[in-house]
Parts: structure tokens; C-alpha cells; sequence
């Protein structure tokens, strides 16, 4: 195991089960005040408040619930979940527990990406090593009636499956293909029952807020986006690696936090984010500017963007699940605009027809894969236009 | 397929079946146990699969064909899976694919004749700090250059 490390929230000092201990001694609206205090919210990306979220299933009434932790963390350039399980399971489960007695769930799940299989063995032994301890099963920490076990599924590599909604077909035994929403997962989830589904991230934030508060957790980040932010950095840097910082911060300062020099442009959110350019890297990382579920992709002057372009388009053409047209055609359009450009054989009027595409897309597609996969292509064809129009087929740069 | 493999095969889905349960959800598990045995999901497994969960043969083969880890083809009993998105591909996964695929003697796709190596690329693996970065089976390798992803395929051989 990787040394521990140092941290204002996510990466401070926590031990095992104290959150556990905490939240079984105070009542479920008590962690629900603590939880919409701090203002917490999903760390996937989307950035649905989670106090909201475990409301709306505690308040919801049924036989079974569940709480799922969504650990298929397939975002290009990001792997915090991998540290974080890793590292601090005990912040992960502990958290999922957290949400079982809120939510009043008896059953967790932790769907992990197949990429992590590595990880299983590590886990199942922390797992049953909880058990032992009497932090999973049944009536927990004495908690007379309280009991919550937790299983760990595999994934078999789909990104798609990181849209919760996907995840849970999936679960399901069937392919990982998004639903309609409405209804969601917190009246329909999981076998049809009210189902919380959180990011690694996410759990791993609520034991800290159990124990500290939600104040203290507050008192980091902006007012929008309250607390810290794992970020996965890669790409022409020194320093490579997971930080822990508070939202809001500048793309410049990560940029030298991380020894990036000559750096052209950087990537926030992987393949679906967004590419921003140097003349934007004063631009803050949060929901209400640069918003990001953490990866963080840096180029420095030697690249090509077109190169990187495509790359982006090959994987959504990849992992679209073909359910809906928009993505299923839109992204092999994009990706031929690409590699016409390439060949230096292509018209403007060709190329503004497939930016509207993109935007249809935004609008049109079914589920988030197709409604970001058009970011890149239109942030970077407009960011970039001199470099990648340059007349000889964007040869610029390697 | 010979009667006893048959044989052999139906009992290990029973198995599995009643490890998992025989709810539909139990279908990726039961698949993915055996993929990992068998390196592919053989028709007679899917016929099984299907009769003991009571769904019909066409819906298991549509989730085989879904999963990018399952396949109806045999597969090399060592699946070597090197990651090709951005940031792996700056760190000079292109070299160590060209290296790979001579050392192997196969393209990205194949398999080889004695049924070792299947050779694939795969998005973007969560060691994007340390590429370029392959995972063969379940195990990853990061920070590869040709001679040490050579090095590592040459001791499972
Ligand atoms: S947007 Fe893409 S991934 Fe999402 S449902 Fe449509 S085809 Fe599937
Ligand atoms: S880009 Fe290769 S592991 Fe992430």
C-alpha cells in the first residue's frame, strides 16, 4: 500500500469507524442537517447536492433500499478512485454505512470498473476484516436492529456504466445501457427499489462531515462548490499524481503546484470536459466556472491538438452504447470531420454543420456520454482554430 | 464439444448459479466467471446460462456482445490489454505497441497461434500518472517502455 497522505478534508486525519460511531449516535435527521449544511455535493461530475439525494430515499417508503457506490471511475486522465479505495477504504465504507443508516438501506454495493480486478482481493479482506470488527452485519456497533453488509461488483468494461443509470441495468444483468429519466434512482433504483447512488468521492467526503461537521466543511471552497476536490493530474508535468485542493482554485496555481511548464493548453473534466487554453488559466476549478469530476489533462507547447481531438473522438466512438442516434451517429460524424481535417480536405461550411451537430448533440442525446462527448470537439476547434486550420492538414506541433 | 465436457461445463454453471442465485442479476458474475476460465463464453455455456436463468439465449449473447472484458470468441490464456487514450498515448504507448506487436508477431485484435496472447488495446485504465500502462488478466503494469513490456510478456511465457 501507497503511504498516506496529507490533506485539508478529504486527506485529514480520520480512523476507521468513527464516523460510524458518530452517526449511529445521532438521529437520521441529524446527519441530513449535518450532510445540507455543508453543502456537499456528488463528485462525479454532475454535482447533484447529496443531502437532497439521501433525503429523497429516506423519505421514500419500500421493503428494500440500497446504496450503491459507483466506482467506475472510466474518465480519460482520471484515477482518484483508485487512490482513494487503495488508500483509505475505510473513508469509502465507512461512508457507505453512514448512508445505509440514514437512508434506512440494509444492503451496499459497490460497483468497481473491471480495470480494478486488481483491487478485489485488497477489498473482500477490508471488507470482511469490517465484519469482524462488527462494522458491517448485523445490529452494528450494538446499534440494536441496524444492519448493512456491503458486496462488491465487477464491471467488464463499459465506460457507459459510470451513468448511474447504466450502472444499474447492469447490475441488473442486462447491457449497460442508459434508462429515460424520470424516474430516477431514488424512487426506481436498483431492482426497482429507492436506491442512493454515490461517487467514491462523494462517500468518502461524509465520514469527515459526520464527524467534524458540516460548517467545517463549509469553511473550504466557494460558496457554490463547499469543501476540497481530488484532482487527477497528467500529461506534461513533473508531478503527476492525485492533489487534494479547495475549489476554487486557479487552473494556474494547480499548473505550478504541479511543475507544468510550457504548458498550452490543459484539459478539465477528461475526454467529456472542456480544453482551455492558456489566455483562460486564471479561470477557478468549480462547479459554477471550470467544473470537473477531476481529471485534469496538461499539453504543453509540443502538441498537437487535432491529434488529441481525435484521440478524444475514437474513445466516444468506442464506448457510446448506440442507444440513441444523436450519439450513436453524431460522434462517428465528428470524428470523420476530424480526420478530414487531417487529410487537409475539408470545407468550412462542411466543418460549421458539424459544430451545429455538436450542439445538437448537447440537447439531444439520451444520457450525459452524448450530451459532453461534443466538448472537446467544439472547445478545442475553437480554441485552437490557427493551430488546427493552418492549411496543412493541423501537421503543426508532433 | 464432447459429451463429458458438456457435461463438465453444465455442472460448473450450477454451480455458479446457485453460488450467485438465479435472479437475473446474477447473469454478469455467473459470465464472468466463466470468461475467466474459459477465455470466451462458449455457445453451449450461453444455451446454459440461459435455460438455468430462465431468459432467452438471444438476451445473454446481446450482454456478451455489450462487454468489451466478454467475448463469444476464444481468447489467449494471457489477454494483454494496453491502454491508448491521451495520456498514456503522450507517454509513448505508440513505441511499446510497435514493440509488442513484433514480439509477438500479431496485430492488435489477434490472438496468437499457440493460444497465449491475445493482444488488445483498451481505453484509458486509471494509471494515466504512470503510463503507458497495459493490464494483462487483472494485472497492471505501468511506466512500460518497449524493452520492459517485452521483459514482462517473455516471463509469462
Ligand atoms: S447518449 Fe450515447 S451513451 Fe447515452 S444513451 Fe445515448 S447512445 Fe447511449
Ligand atoms: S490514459 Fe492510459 S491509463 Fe489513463
Amino acid at each position: 500500500m501507497e503511504k498516506k497522505r496529507n490533506g485539508i478534508l478529504i486527506f485529514s486525519e480520520y480512523s476507521r469507524g468513527a464516523g460510524i460511531k458518530k452517526a449511529l449516535e445521532s438521529s437520521r435527521e441529524d446527519i441530513l442537517f449535518e450532510l445540507r449544511e455543508s453543502n456537499l455535493r456528488g463528485r462525479g461530475g454532475a454535482g447533484f447536492p447529496t443531502a437532497t439525494k439521501w433525503t429523497l430515499v429516506a423519505a421514500a417508503s419500500a421493503d428494500q433500499k440500497y446504496v450503491i457506490c459507483n466506482a467506475d471511475e472510466g474518465e480519460p486522465g482520471t484515477f482518484k478512485d483508485r487512490v482513494l479505495l487503495m488508500e483509505y477504504p475505510e473513508l469509502v465504507f465507512d461512508g457507505m454505512v453512514i448512508a445505509g443508516y440514514t437512508i434506512g438501506a440494509t444492503k451496499g454495493i459497490v460497483y468497481l470498473r473491471g480495470e480494478y480486478e486488481y483491487m478485489l482481493k485488497f477489498l473482500e479482506d477490508y471488507l470482511e476484516q469490517m465484519r469482524k470488527d462488527n462494522l458491517l452485519g448485523n445490529n452494528i456497533l450494538g446499534k440494536e436492529g441496524f444492519n448493512f453488509d456491503i458486496t462488491i461488483r465487477l464491471g467488464s468494461g463499459a465506460y457507459v456504466c459510470g451513468e448511474e443509470t447504466a450502472l444499474i441495468e447492469s447490475l441488473e444483468g442486462h447491457r449497460g445501457e442508459a434508462r429515460n429519466r424520470p424516474p430516477y434512482p431514488v424512487n426506481t433504483g436498483f431492482l426497482g427499489k429507492p436506491t442512493v447512488v454515490n461517487n467514491v468521492e462523494t462517500l468518502a467526503s461524509v465520514p469527515h462531515i459526520v464527524t467534524k461537521g458540516g460548517n467545517w466543511f463549509r469553511k473550504y471552497g466557494t460558496d457554490k462548490s463547499t469543501g476540497s476536490k481530488l484532482f487527477s493530474v497528467s500529461g506534461d508535468c513533473e508531478k503527476p499524481g492525485v492533489y487534494e485542493l479547495p475549489w476554487g482554485t486557479k487552473i494556474s496555481e494547480l499548473l505550478e503546484l504541479v511543475g507544468a511548464k510550457n504548458t498550452k493548453a490543459v484539459q478539465v473534466g477528461g475526454a467529456s470536459g472542456i480544453c482551455i487554453p492558456k489566455s483562460q488559466f486564471d479561470r477557478t476549478l468549480a462547479y459554477e466556472d471550470a467544473a470537473t469530476g477531476g481529471s485534469i489533462i496538461i499539453f504543453n507547447e509540443s502538441r498537437n491538438m487535432l491529434h488529441i481531438l481525435k484521440n478524444f473522438m475514437e474513445f466516444f466512438v468506442e464506448e457510446s452504447c448506440g442507444q440513441c442516434t444523436p450519439c450513436r451517429i453524431g460522434n462517428v460524424k465528428l470524428l470523420e470531420g476530424i480526420e478530414m481535417i487531417e487529410k487537409g480536405n475539408y470545407t468550412f461550411a462542411y466543418i460549421n454543420n458539424l459544430k451545429e451537430l455538436g450542439r445538437t448533440m448537447q440537447v439531444a442525446s439520451k444520457c450525459g456520454l452524448g450530451q459532453s462527448s461534443p466538448n472537446a470537439f467544439l472547445s478545442i476547434l475553437e480554441n485552437f482554430k490557427e493551430e488546427i486550420f493552418n492549411g496543412n492538414g493541423g501537421q503543426n506541433g508532433k | 464439444m464432447l459429451v463429458l465436457e458438456r457435461n463438465t461445463l453444465t455442472e460448473e454453471i450450477e454451480k455458479l448459479v446457485t453460488k450467485y442465485g438465479k435472479e437475473r442479476s446474477s447473469l454478469l458474475p455467473i459470465l464472468q466467471d466463466i470468461q475467466r476460465k474459459y477465455k470466451h463464453i462458449p455457445d453451449f455455456a450461453q444455451q446454459e446460462i440461459a435455460r438455468l436463468l430462465d431468459i432467452h439465449p438471444v438476451e445473454v449473447y446481446s450482454v456478451i456482445s455489450f462487454y468489451s472484458f466478454l467475448s463469444t470468441e476464444p481468447k489467449g490464456r494471457y489477454i494483454v490489454r494496453l491502454c491508448k487514450t491521451i495520456s498514456c498515448d503522450m507517454q509513448g504507448k505508440s513505441a511499446v505497441a510497435k514493440a509488442i506487436q513484433r514480439e509477438l508477431g500479431i496485430n492488435f485484435g489477434e490472438t496468437t497461434k499457440d493460444k497465449k496472447f491475445t493482444l488488445e488495446y483498451t481505453n484509458c485504465l486509471g494509471m494515466c500518472d504512470q503510463g503507458p500502462a497495459m493490464i494483462v488478466n487483472e494485472r497492471v503494469y505501468t511506466k512500460l517502455t518497449p524493452e520492459k513490456a517485452i521483459q514482462i510478456l517473455n516471463e509469462l511465457k
